[in-house]
């Protein structure tokens, strides 16, 4: 088995090499019940492949270079590596249990995995394929952020309800902030400064202030004819400009737009069913939302705020990530 | 086993951390330390015993919740030096409660996660040195105990009869399945579940258009050579009825109820305390990020979470989150947050839980699963309260005659 790894490690790095050149932007969407990845062209705007990987593939994200595709294969235990020239998984790491959201240090080195199982982060050294440490956190960890100086890794445990800051020097938990129930996803703004935790039960989105570790502000959120408790905030995006927040509220099938600098809600769009998570295009010109129950995406124009089409991916879309 | 040494080393590295996990944790500065002791209150009474043999019967029902609640509680208490500690205290039948009463108060436990019969329940409820406790009731769903015998110190956990009983009617009517047959055992707990059915079908206008009463008592679960005399049995009790959709079985006492699907004269589904049912938890619950706290508990007790074990772990949670929001641990604080707008309890149901005021009932869905297979979740599409949809659910406030919080 391992060796088979080891060939599949050296494989990737020859595919690596021999990468395109940039085209079309290209989404790739795990759907956690078909088993799959779909492979999304945002120019024709249709799934041009389905790729089948592990049992249960929940987060995604993509190498420094673009090249590879880390995937959280939840049920099998581990993560797996898409090479996203051949589309073939070309190894597999070792994750800890249940791994299922992770996130990748800037500098490209590290995974940050949080294993919802056993309440533990584990941190996988990527050039070695090994896990060099596991940091016991809260029940049921789930968002993970890496700050833009890559010092303050962010966990969010899901029972616990809290926030927690991890010092990725000595990887101790050094402040914990207690946010409203069930925190699904963290992200930073661009600058650093602030921490927006979206809590899912609660229905709103804490902002942290970075340096003092307090709560600044809740965003809160109502949409006419919407049932309140359909309202349950999950992925939270950032344009790199720092001024617009996007938070994909789950069942209310809406992504909300929310100017950062006054915290208010300018505009809810309406996408698919149950929506969880989203991510850029790297020129943030748009944005797309996996949309769980009506297994499609919603792709959406950020600077006009539209909704521009829906593309059907796979079963019970999770995360995306595009390149 | 793929990597196993690295494995090892890496949990090697994780104990080393646990055990010095910076000041945010320090598990062994005690002085400031937050002591919360919640006590587990059971009896040792018989319990009906599932008719089918393939249903395991296991001893530490509720308990098994109760003990990963402490866990989940401890492991966020451990960031914010808060000592969870459960006391289990079950009592041989009979005992004496207000000797239990006196010594928890003493001891400044009042905490009390509350796994008795609805009469023993109102009895601890009612000393003198219960007065300041926060109880969580666990087991019994007496709808008389959000009503007439509803007390300030008591918060039910458990769903009543009524809301059970609402579950599966909304169920039924949303399916335009409108005529009901009702069997109902002739013990007590089998009545009040067939009272409530009465109240539901009144309530979504549905017909019972016959009732039934089944007075048999089977003596043993083995049934060597009894599938005969069973079928028979039921065939009989099924006929000659008028035109129905659905058989509700009201036995709690799990004397016939299992023996109903595929006996019946018609061919008709059978809902109620067998077949399809309702219930606050279930195996085969996955939603809402349930799967991991049926792994938590499946890894832990090595058995199937039940709703008995279910209700515990809410409570025990319940205490946690006030605990956590509050930084106390005292009765009456924690009384008062928990029946704040403030106090949400996040329990894999999608939504936030919280408890009613008038009654202290903690509002939630309710699942309606066969055997094997979630079929549904209640309130269903379409029933609407002002308040919450949950709130459709059982003893609304204004036909509610307990009047707590005001």
């Amino acid at each position: 088995m391992k060796e088979v790894m080891a060939l599949g490690f050296i494989s990737a790095l020859a595919c690596a090499i021999g990468a395109s050149t940039a085209g079309a932007n290209t989404a790739y969407v795990s759907n956690e019940k078909g088993n799959t990845i779909s492979v999304v062209d945002l120019e024709k705007m249709e799934t041009v492949a389905t790729v089948p990987v592990g049992e249960r593939p929940r987060g995604i994200t993509l190498s420094k270079d673009g090249k590879l595709l880390y995937i959280c294969t939840s049920d099998a235990d581990h993560i797996e590596v898409l090479d996203l020239e051949t589309l073939k998984v070309v190894q597999v790491l070792p994750s800890g249990p249940d791994p299922e959201l992770f996130v990748l240090s800037q500098d490209g080195t590290r995974l940050y995995i949080a294993n919802e199982d056993n309440n533990f982060v584990t941190v996988l050294d990527l050039a070695q394929g090994v896990i060099s440490a596991e940091i016991p956190v809260g029940v049921e960890p789930e968002g993970m952020a890496i700050s833009p100086d890559d010092k303050i890794m962010i966990n969010t445990s899901e029972t616990t309800n809290m926030a927690h800051f991890v010092d990725t020097s000595t990887l101790e938990i050094t402040d914990n902030v207690l946010v409203d129930s069930r925190p699904r996803y963290a992200e930073f703004t661009p600058d650093g400064k602030e921490l927006w935790v979206s809590a899912e039960i609660g229905g709103t989105v804490s902002v942290i202030d970075v340096a003092t570790r307090k709560i600044m502000e809740k965003v809160e959120f109502a949409i006419q004819g919407v049932r309140a408790d359909t309202i349950q905030p999950v992925g939270v995006k950032i344009t790199p400009d720092g001024k617009t927040a996007f938070v994909a509220l789950g069942p209310a099938n809406r992504v909300a737009v929310v100017d950062v600098a006054s915290r208010e809600v300018q505009d809810y769009l309406l996408v698919g069913q149950r929506v969880w998570q989203l991510a850029f295009t790297p020129d943030a010109r748009l944005l797309v939302s996996t949309n769980g129950e009506s297994n499609d995406v919603s792709v959406i124009d950020v600077e006009n705020r539209k909704v521009l089409r829906s593309i059907p991916v796979g079963e019970l879309p999770w995360g995306v990530a595009i390149r | 086993m793929r990597a196993s040494t690295v494995m090892l080393g890496a949990l090697i590295l994780a104990f080393g951390l646990a055990a010095d996990a910076g000041p945010a944790s320090a598990q062994d500065d005690t002085a400031d330390t937050l002591q919360v002791p919640i006590v587990y209150l059971g009896e040792q009474v018989a319990e009906p015993l599932p008719l089918s043999l393939v249903e395991p019967v296991p001893t530490d029902k509720g308990l098994a919740g109760a003990r990963l609640g402490i866990e989940d509680n401890a492991t966020t208490g451990r960031f914010l030096k808060h000592d969870y500690t459960l006391v289990e205290r079950i009592l041989p039948e009979g005992a004496d409660l207000r000797a239990v009463a006196a010594e928890l108060s003493a001891a400044g436990q009042t905490l009390i996660v509350a796994d008795l019969a609805a009469d023993r329940l109102l009895a601890l409820a009612d000393l003198p040195d219960m007065a300041n406790a926060v109880i969580l009731n666990i087991r019994a769903q007496d709808d008389a105990l959000r009503a007439s015998d509803c007390r300030a110190n008591v918060f039910h956990v458990i769903p009543s009869r009524a809301m059970k009983a609402d579950a599966l009617g909304q169920f039924l009517v949303s399916r335009q399945w409108m005529r009901w047959v009702l069997i109902h055992g002739i013990n007590p707990p089998d009545q009040a579940f067939a009272e409530a059915i009465r109240r539901t079908a009144k309530r979504y206008r549905a017909e019972i258009v016959e009732e039934r009463a089944y007075g048999f008592q089977a003596g043993s679960r083995r049934s060597d050579t009894g599938e005969q005399q069973v079928r028979e049995q039921m065939i009989k009790l099924t006929q000659r009825l008028p035109d129905y959709d659905v058989l509700v079985a009201a036995d709690e006492s799990e004397v016939f109820g299992e023996y109903l699907p595929y006996r019946t004269w018609d061919p008709r589904p059978v809902v109620g305390t067998q077949g399809l049912v309702p219930t606050s938890w279930h195996r085969s619950q996955e939603q809402w990020g349930g799967t991991q706290l049926q792994r938590r508990f499946t890894r832990a007790f090595n058995r199937w979470m039940l709703e008995r074990d279910y209700a515990a772990w809410e409570a025990v949670r319940s205490i946690g989150e006030a605990v956590t929001r509050t930084n106390s641990a005292d009765s009456v604080t924690l009384r008062n947050y928990i029946v704040s707008d403030a106090f949400e309890l996040a329990a894999f149901k999608g939504k936030p839980l919280s408890f009613r005021k008038w009654d202290q009932q903690l509002r939630q869905p309710i699942l309606l699963a066969s055997p094997l297979m979630l079929v549904s979740v209640s309130p269903q599409e379409g029933f609407l309260h002002q308040r919450t949809p949950l709130d459709s659910l059982g003893h609304d406030e204004p036909d509610s005659t307990c009047r707590l919080n005001p």
